[in-house]
Order: structure tokens, then C-alpha cells, then sequence
């Protein structure tokens, strides 16, 4: 299943990217600068989405007792973190032409900021605890607690950036999209999404066989390890 | 039950008073924490009054994280802890005791000490009554959600560092609130809705965190 | 009547036992031995609820006590190797915490009477931190005395630090327990100086099933 999923989210990307790079059409007032949208949009999609995965398999891994999902939700934290990071870096990249500045203190760039922190807090944690078992389970716990608090840090951010107007700038896009555009955003999100299973998928086998390395169907599978 | 609960405190504010040093630190720290922060920006007074909620709230909240690491780690290494997880009363009734007795020491102190901050801070009487309402309301949850952070880093080496990184993000809504209250009514507008607002995270913290605390505990203790 | 089934006990990568089985009625002694780094302890806390296992269950009465919790913490008193006193409180407050913590009712009376019975008559008010080891281990054990009804004693190297007169009064206590029909269990490096009518002996770091 791996080398489906990376071949798909290759090939997705790149229709993607032509998509967005020479088909759909030049934005009216922001030029060509808005074309960072195909990286930015589903980024910011998948960051938020795999947190809400890696907080159910975490739970599933809590309630069930399974390993499986637990080794789940820690193979995701990193793509989640590439992700809101990468979010984030586009954002900046964007927002230099558009409002002429790198960074400002808006609702979804701030909660996207804190989200990053829970990302890297849940890795912290896990990478703290040198028990598997105690880690997965330590972790599922911040995991769950955090993802009741997703709404609500984003809801009080969006309060806060209300009460200061001043700094606000409108993060909404042009009222009309051109189908072209969506199309090409589209292709990119499914891009992200093959390439966040495939890499998870990698990290979890690379998981599964660092903590099953003394078990005995690993041995027969690789007899010199 | 409650006789559970009322023995936990008892018990913890005892030893808060025996060992009464500790808890007056963290004031302490809570205030030249606040008063560092004039000698930093300027004493221009409409500078400050405009800062001041924001400054009180972020000290609060670095008092409240100091603080974290005297809730279980102490019961963690005497052995306390594990007669507390095997008890015949529920964990979360204990856990709720304890982290009651933690705001007693700490955050009713910061309270009551943003009195004497808000006049320094020139915030006239009605912003500096919002203050210390609002203190009232969000400390607890500082406590409450806290204890999470405490009880999945205890025994950890860099325990410290590492619950400000777990609690700090989790903070955001009670300082977006707390701080936004003041603002409110220095803008002229009504406090009641962010009160309202921190009154009800202060319930929705209360009656979730002490299972989750609970269930940190049993793993940490392992 | 407490159970253990296919036990499996591992720390880091090491196993420390598995398979382990034990089944000890009531007014029974059962004695967990072996050398150090067995798991003797990881056993104690195994059958405490405190520490998972990663094969196999324990029960009591029949019922898991993963499912029981609390029903069965009602039953069971647990002294560890650490003591669970505190320097900054006198040997009474530590007591009627202790109670209080474990959700036992504890009056005045009953707490100096327990302190008195573990030979601390005279230090009831003295801060625990000016007293020896083996008076804080004393302290320790005077939570049985509070624990009479209480069916199930699990006791981790309960003599440690003690002189020769607190190991005779506390193997008097065992054997009252288990005239009682209470269980104990314990581990200790010593003899078990106890003179019960039905005892049972495990031995870890040997891979045997329990012979009484």
C-alpha cells in the first residue's frame, strides 16, 4: 500500500501543481503571489484534519488497549507538525506580497501557531518517557485533552483578534473561485492526503519493527537482525 | 466522600503552611515578575494601563506553572501517591482535593495580591475589580488543567520545562478571556461575558480534568 | 480469595516473570521470595491494581480487579517500600491522613491507639522528620491497625528497618490477620518469623508455580 500512496500523492502533485501553475487563471488583485494557496490551503486542511486522526487513534488506543493505534497516533504527530509547520511557512511567504508583511497576529495564523505547539508538545512528551507503554498512553491522554481544547483555543482566539481590530486583516479569499482554482486545490489536498498515509505508513512499520525487534516473528523475518 | 475530599485539603494545607516558605515564593515570584516588566518598557502610565491586564495574567500564569511541580511530586516520591491510587474512594475525588488545596496556596494569593498590582498599574477601581474577578474565576482552571500536565510529566527528567510546553497552549483561552475582560471595561464595554465565559471553562475544567488527571496518575505511577 | 492467572511482568526489554500463577484462600501466608531484580516488588504492585500486567489478570473473589477498582481497594491494605509519611507532619496527622486518604474512618482515639500499638506511645506529636527510620517505618505499619477488617494485607519487606521487638510485634499482627482468615502477602529477605498454620511460598528468578 505504501508505493501506491507515494505514487499517488507524486503523480497528484504534480497534476496539482500543473493545474495550479498554468491552468487556472491569474488572480485579479493579487497577481500571481496567490498561487501559494495550492501549497497553503490543503497544508492548513491536513494539519488540523490529522490532529482530530491522531486524537481518535489515541483514543481508540486508550479505551482498547490495541498498540497498534497507539504507535498510529505517534507515527502522525510529525507529519501533523510538517504540515501545520509548513502551513505556516506559506502563510508567512504569502502574506509578505499580499499585506506586506511576513506575519500578523490573526486568528486562524495564531491558532495554527498554537496548534504547532500542541503538535510539538504531544512529541516532547513521548519523546520524554522511555517506557513504549507508558508513552503511548501518557501521550493518548494529552492528546485527548488537547483536542477538546482545539475548539476552544480556536473560538478565544478569534474572540481576542475581534477585540483588536487594528491589526486585523481579512483572510478571506476572493468571493468567487474560478473552478480551475478549486480543482487544483482539490488535487492538491488529495496530493497531501496520499503523502500523510504513506509517510505514516512508514513510520509506523519503522515503529512496529523497533519495538517488536525482540519478538520472534521479526527474527524469522530478518534472521540476522 | 466528602470527608475524602475535606481530609486531602486539610491534609495538603497543612503541609502548604508547614512548609509556608514555598508558597510565599511563588507569590513573590508572581509580583517581580509583574514589576519586572515597567523597568523593561518604559513607565509611561497609559503604556502600562494598557499592558497591565495582559502582564498580571501572563505572571499568573508562569506563577501557576512554577507551582505545578510541588502538586504531586512530593506524594510521588514518599510513596503517598500509590496509597492514594489504590484508596477505596474514587481518584478523581482525591485528585480534586488536591488540586483545590493547590489553589488555595496559589492562585487565591495572586488574586488577592492583583488588588494591590491593578492600583500600582494605575487601573482605577472597576478594572482592577475585574481583574481580580476574573483572577478568581481562571486560576482554578490554571490549577485544573495544570494538574494534567503535572501528572503526565512527574517522575520525567526536564519535567519542569516540559509542563510549561504541555500546559502553556492549553492556557490560551483562559488568558484571551481573562486579559480581555479588563480591556473590555477599560474600553467601556461590559466584563459580563468574558466572566461569564471563565465561570463556565472554570466548570467544564472542573468536572472533566480531575478524571483525566486521574487517569495521567495511573500511568505515571506504573 | 485472591488469584493470579498467567501473570507476565516485563521492565524495559526484560522479562522479568511470566506465566506466573498463585491462588491463596483466606488465613493464609503467602511469601514472595527471590533474589533482587526478580520483580518481587512489580508482583506486590501487580496484585495492588498499581501496575498493569502485560499478560494475564488478577482476581479477587472470582472478579477481575481491573473491573472491581475501588470494591477491591475497599479490601486490600498495601504498606510498600516506601513508607508514604511525611517529614513536615506529626506521626498522628500522618495517621489520620492516611486514614483519611484511604477513606477510612479515623477518630482521635483510634489513631493514638494504633501509634501506641506499634510501640510510638510518646511520639504521637513529634514531627516525623525527627524521627528514625525505623519509627517512620513504624508509622507505616500502624495503618494496619486501622486496617483490621480489612481483608488482604500486601505488605512489601515490612521488617526492614526494624529492631527486634518491632519484628516480633509485627509478625504477631500477621498472625492475628490470619487467625482472622485475612491474606497477607509479603516479601522479605529475612526467615518469616510468623507462625502460621497455612503458608504458600513463590519463588521468582526460578520459574516455579507456588508450593505450600
Amino acid at each position: 500500500m505504501i508505493p501506491w500512496c507515494a505514487a499517488a500523492a507524486i503523480a497528484l502533485c504534480a497534476a496539482g501543481l500543473y493545474v495550479g501553475f498554468f491552468v487556472a487563471p491569474t488572480d485579479a488583485t493579487q497577481g500571481e503571489s496567490y498561487r501559494i494557496i495550492f501549497i497553503h490551503v490543503p497544508a492548513a486542511w491536513m494539519s488540523m484534519f490529522l490532529y482530530l486522526v491522531l486524537a481518535f487513534w489515541a483514543g481508540v488506543g486508550l479505551a482498547l488497549n490495541t498498540r497498534l493505534s497507539a504507535m498510529m497516533a505517534s507515527a502522525i504527530a510529525p507529519t501533523g507538525a510538517v504540515m501545520t509547520f509548513v502551513a505556516l511557512w506559506s502563510g508567512a511567504l504569502w502574506g509578505r506580497p499580499t499585506w506586506g508583511t511576513y506575519w500578523v497576529w490573526d486568528a486562524r495564523l495564531t491558532s495554527e501557531l498554537i496548534l504547532l505547539f500542541l503538535y510539538f508538545g504531544f512529541m516532547a512528551l513521548q519523546a520524554a518517557i522511555d517506557d513504549p507503554r507508558r508513552a503511548d498512553k501518557a501521550g493518548a491522554v494529552l492528546a485527548l485533552v488537547g483536542v477538546v481544547n482545539v475548539p476552544i483555543i480556536y473560538f478565544s482566539v478569534k474572540w481576542w483578534n475581534t477585540l483588536h481590530q487594528g491589526a486585523s486583516v481579512s483572510l478571506t479569499k476572493a468571493p468567487t473561485m474560478a473552478a480551475t482554482m478549486l480543482a487544483g486545490m482539490i488535487l492538491m489536498a488529495l496530493a497531501f492526503w496520499m503523502y500523510a498515509v504513506a509517510v505514516t505508513l512508514v513510520r509506523v512499520r519503522a515503529i512496529i519493527l523497533e519495538r517488536e525487534r525482540r519478538s520472534d516473528w521479526i527474527k524469522e523475518l530478518a534472521p540476522g537482525a | 466522600m466528602i470527608g475524602t475530599v475535606a481530609a486531602v485539603v486539610r491534609r495538603d494545607l497543612l503541609l502548604a503552611f508547614r512548609q509556608r516558605a514555598d508558597v510565599a515564593n511563588t507569590l513573590l515570584f508572581f509580583v517581580v515578575v509583574v514589576t519586572m516588566v515597567p523597568l523593561g518598557v518604559g513607565a509611561e502610565p497609559n503604556l502600562l494601563r494598557a499592558i497591565a491586564p495582559g502582564v498580571v495574567w501572563v505572571a499568573a500564569l508562569l506563577a501557576a506553572i512554577l507551582s505545578l511541580n510541588r502538586l504531586f511530586a512530593a506524594d510521588f516520591a514518599d510513596g503517598t501517591l500509590e496509597q492514594m491510587l489504590i484508596s477505596a474512594e474514587p481518584l478523581p475525588l482525591i485528585v480534586l482535593g488536591k488540586t483545590a488545596a493547590h489553589w488555595l496556596v496559589t492562585g487565591l494569593p495572586v488574586t488577592a495580591m492583583s488588588v494591590v498590582l491593578g492600583v500600582m498599574f494605575d487601573l482605577g477601581a472597576e478594572a482592577t475589580a475585574t481583574l481580580a474577578a476574573a483572577l478568581a474565576l481562571g486560576t482554578p482552571v490554571l490549577s485544573l488543567v495544570g494538574a494534567v500536565g503535572a501528572a503526565l510529566t512527574l517522575g520525567l527528567r526536564g519535567g519542569g520545562v516540559l509542563v510549561s510546553l504541555l500546559v502553556l497552549p492549553l492556557y490560551v483561552p483562559v488568558l484571551i478571556l481573562g486579559a480581555g475582560s479588563v480591556e473590555a471595561v477599560a474600553a467601556g464595554l461590559g466584563a459580563a461575558p468574558y466572566l461569564l465565559l471563565l465561570g463556565a471553562l472554570a466548570l467544564f475544567a472542573l468536572v472533566l480534568t480531575p478524571w483525566a488527571v486521574s487517569a495521567a496518575l495511573r500511568i505515571s505511577v506504573e | 480469595m485472591l488469584e493470579a492467572r498467567d501473570l507476565e511482568c516485563t521492565r524495559g526489554e526484560r522479562v522479568l516473570f511470566s506465566a506466573l500463577a498463585l491462588r491463596v484462600e483466606p488465613g493464609t501466608l503467602l511469601r514472595v521470595a527471590g533474589p533482587n531484580g526478580t520483580g518481587k516488588t512489580s508482583l506486590l504492585r501487580m496484585l495492588c491494581g498499581l501496575l498493569q500486567p502485560t499478560q494475564g489478570e488478577v482476581r479477587w473473589r472470582e472478579k477481575p480487579i481491573r473491573l472491581l477498582k475501588e470494591e477491591y481497594w475497599a479490601a486490600l491494605a498495601y504498606v510498600g517500600h516506601l513508607n508514604g509519611v511525611k517529614d513536615d507532619l506529626t506521626a498522628a496527622e500522618n495517621l489520620r491522613a492516611s486514614a483519611g486518604i484511604a477513606g477510612l474512618d479515623a477518630d482521635e482515639g483510634t489513631v493514638r491507639g494504633a501509634l501506641d500499638a506499634v510501640g510510638l506511645a510518646g511520639f504521637e506529636d513529634s514531627l516525623a522528620r525527627f524521627l528514625s527510620q525505623g519509627q517512620k517505618r513504624r508509622i507505616a505499619l500502624a495503618r494496619l491497625h486501622l486496617s483490621g477488617a480489612v481483608p488482604l494485607w500486601i505488605l512489601d519487606e515490612p521488617f526492614t528497618a526494624l529492631d527486634a521487638r518491632g519484628v516480633a510485634e509485627l509478625s504477631a499482627l500477621v498472625a492475628r490477620q490470619l487467625a482472622g482468615g485475612g491474606i497477607v502477602v509479603l516479601t522479605t529477605h529475612q526467615e518469616v518469623p510468623v507462625a502460621a498454620v497455612r503458608a504458600a511460598t513463590v519463588e521468582l528468578g526460578r520459574e516455579r508455580e507456588p508450593r505450600s
